[in-house]
């Protein structure tokens, strides 16, 4: 249980870089920084020890807040650049990471802290298996959110136009979809999927500014699922949240660390396209 | 009556004028051709029409309004629409799936209806579905409905292209190179659906096409460009009479 709720929140952050990747054809190594970021914010408002904000206000207010702030990182810095090759991109990201890494470490410390939510420290026993309800928690609002985005972008117009745009950005625009203008919803969107992992991800465990380092491994994650697909990219996670555990159990708790990575080798070896691929063959 | 007319048109790239002071009209109902050696300016034409580059000087007007402010998603919805050169489809959706993202543009339901699937939405899918079948018929696309470009023959990959401009319904449709890669048969057919087109749906067409046997076949003026600059306009007839034409296109 505590494997598929860490496996969530992989997947979750996987999910961030899928939807980037697919409307903007640009990473953003920045994901795991921002959900730890989100993370972060949400303890800030919710926790008596800061703000205090009643949970169920502190959560959407959170989520705005990280909307803004991916947006206004979309407007301010990647705007700028719009045109310049990918590997431009791909830095700016890599250094919003370290940036809000810093500033997550000035204002709230180094110091590891979670989330007090009204399910933490609560269990549910289910004959004689006793579960956290945190975690469930954490699993039931993730398979919702995945559910949420996968009817968005099958069956609105907006989701529809986003996949147009993640295959053909050039063709997207001459039939009439605003291009510019869907990529930075995109970069709203991906801001609170990262605040929605950081409240599910302080919920279950604590805080501290490196953990948007997971990044990497959900980074790992969505490669796995097949890159581009959203799917994939919490089939990824899953895989991830239960495999580690495992070896730590089994291989030993220092090797569960390099599993990702291993897996990650052998799906890029046996199934290159991953495991929900996007890219369809040609029959010749 | 006009409907596009470029007005001394200026495009440069850096030191490189693409189009020099070009002036085009082009009547309803039309079929202009676009014609001229490689690296012309004839795509770049497009591409200002289009709106994918802003040009230096000038104007470029649609029924006698300036296009020149407008953005290039918006251009879909004062009835403008294009092919490319290269082709631009959306590789992992099917040949319908294609054709219905062009009709989404004009969708005006809002997020909750369309989560809900409510009768507005349902009414609009099925009238979509309507202009998509029409084309699909016109262009003889039924039994690759629910194929995926990327199992198309290239000839017919360029056929979905032209049937998803026409399911946005254009009064303007701007074809680049629709003839290059087809076979002599293939290109027979496109003259034939450049004609129907015209003639059924009614729509004007400027045309880019280095094939002059489709040139002489469809079109009703021809204009030729050389260095960015308007040569020569004429009908098809008398393209070949023209030195300028000739020394243009094969050297003095």
């Amino acid at each position: 249980m505590s494997g598929l709720a860490s496996g969530c929140v992989y997947g979750l952050v996987a999910l961030g870089f899928v939807l980037i990747y697919k409307a903007t054809e640009a990473i953003n190594f920045a994901q795991g920084d921002f959900m730890m970021f989100g993370a972060f914010i949400i303890i800030w408002l919710a926790n008596e020890s800061f703000l205090g904000l009643p949970f169920l206000f502190a959560i959407p207010f959170g989520l705005v807040i990280m909307a803004l702030i991916s947006a206004s990182f979309d407007k301010l810095v990647l705007q700028r650049v719009a045109g310049e090759p990918q590997i431009v991109i791909v830095i700016l990201t890599i250094a919003a990471g370290f940036i809000l890494r810093f500033f997550a470490g000035v204002i709230w410390g180094y110091e590891p802290l979670s989330l007090e939510t009204p399910i933490v420290g609560k269990y549910l026993s289910l004959g004689g298996v006793v579960l956290s309800l945190a975690e469930i928690g954490v699993i039931v609002l993730t398979v919702m959110f995945t559910i949420t985005l996968y009817i968005f972008f099958s069956f609105t117009k907006m989701g529809v136009a986003l996949m147009a745009i993640s295959q053909n950005q050039l063709a997207a625009s001459h039939v009439g979809i605003p291009v510019r203008k869907l990529q930075s919803f995109t970069w709203v969107l991906a801001g609170i999927v990262a605040g929605s992992a950081g409240i599910l991800y302080a919920s279950k465990g604590a805080v501290d500014p490196s953990v948007g380092l997971i990044g990497i491994k959900a980074f790992a994650a969505a490669v796995i699922g097949g890159f581009g697909s959203l799917p994939g990219a919490l089939l990824g996670g899953l895989v991830i949240g239960i495999v580690e555990p495992f070896s730590a159990r089994f291989i030993g708790s220092g090797y569960s660390h390099l599993m990702p990575y291993i897996i990650l080798l052998l799906i890029l070896f046996l199934k290159p396209n991953g495991l929900i691929s996007q890219v369809r063959s040609k029959k010749v | 009556m006009k409907t596009l007319e470029l007005r001394d048109v200026n495009l440069k790239f850096g030191g490189l004028l693409a189009i020099d002071n070009l002036s085009l009209s082009i009547e309803e109902n039309q079929i202009f051709s676009l014609v001229g050696p490689n690296g012309a300016g004839k795509t770049s034409v497009f591409n200002a029409i289009s709106r994918f580059y802003d040009i230096n000087s000038g104007d470029i007007n649609l029924y006698g309004r300036s296009i020149k402010q407008l953005k290039t998603h918006e251009l879909a919805s004062v009835g403008v629409a294009r092919t490319f050169q290269n082709i631009e489809l959306f590789n992992n959706a099917t040949v319908l799936e294609n054709l219905l993202v062009a009709c989404h543009s004009r969708k005006n339901t809002n997020f909750l209806s369309e989560l809900l699937f409510l009768r507005k939405v349902r009414n609009q899918e099925l009238e979509y579905r309507d202009v998509v079948e029409k084309v699909i018929d016109l262009l003889e696309l039924q039994p690759y409905r629910y194929k995926r470009p990327s199992e198309l023959p290239y000839g017919l990959r360029k056929v979905v292209e032209l049937a998803r401009a026409l399911s946005l319904k254009p009064n303007l449709l701007l074809m680049d190179e629709p003839g290059s890669g087809l076979a002599v048969e293939e290109k027979q057919d496109l003259a034939f659906w450049i004609n129907d087109i015209r003639e059924v749906l009614g729509i004007t067409i400027l045309l880019i096409e280095h094939d002059l046997n489709v040139v002489r076949e469809v079109s009703d003026k021809v204009a030729v460009l050389s260095s960015g600059k308007l040569i020569w306009t004429g009908k098809p007839c008398d393209l070949e009479k023209s030195n300028r034409v000739v020394e243009a296109f094969i050297g003095e």
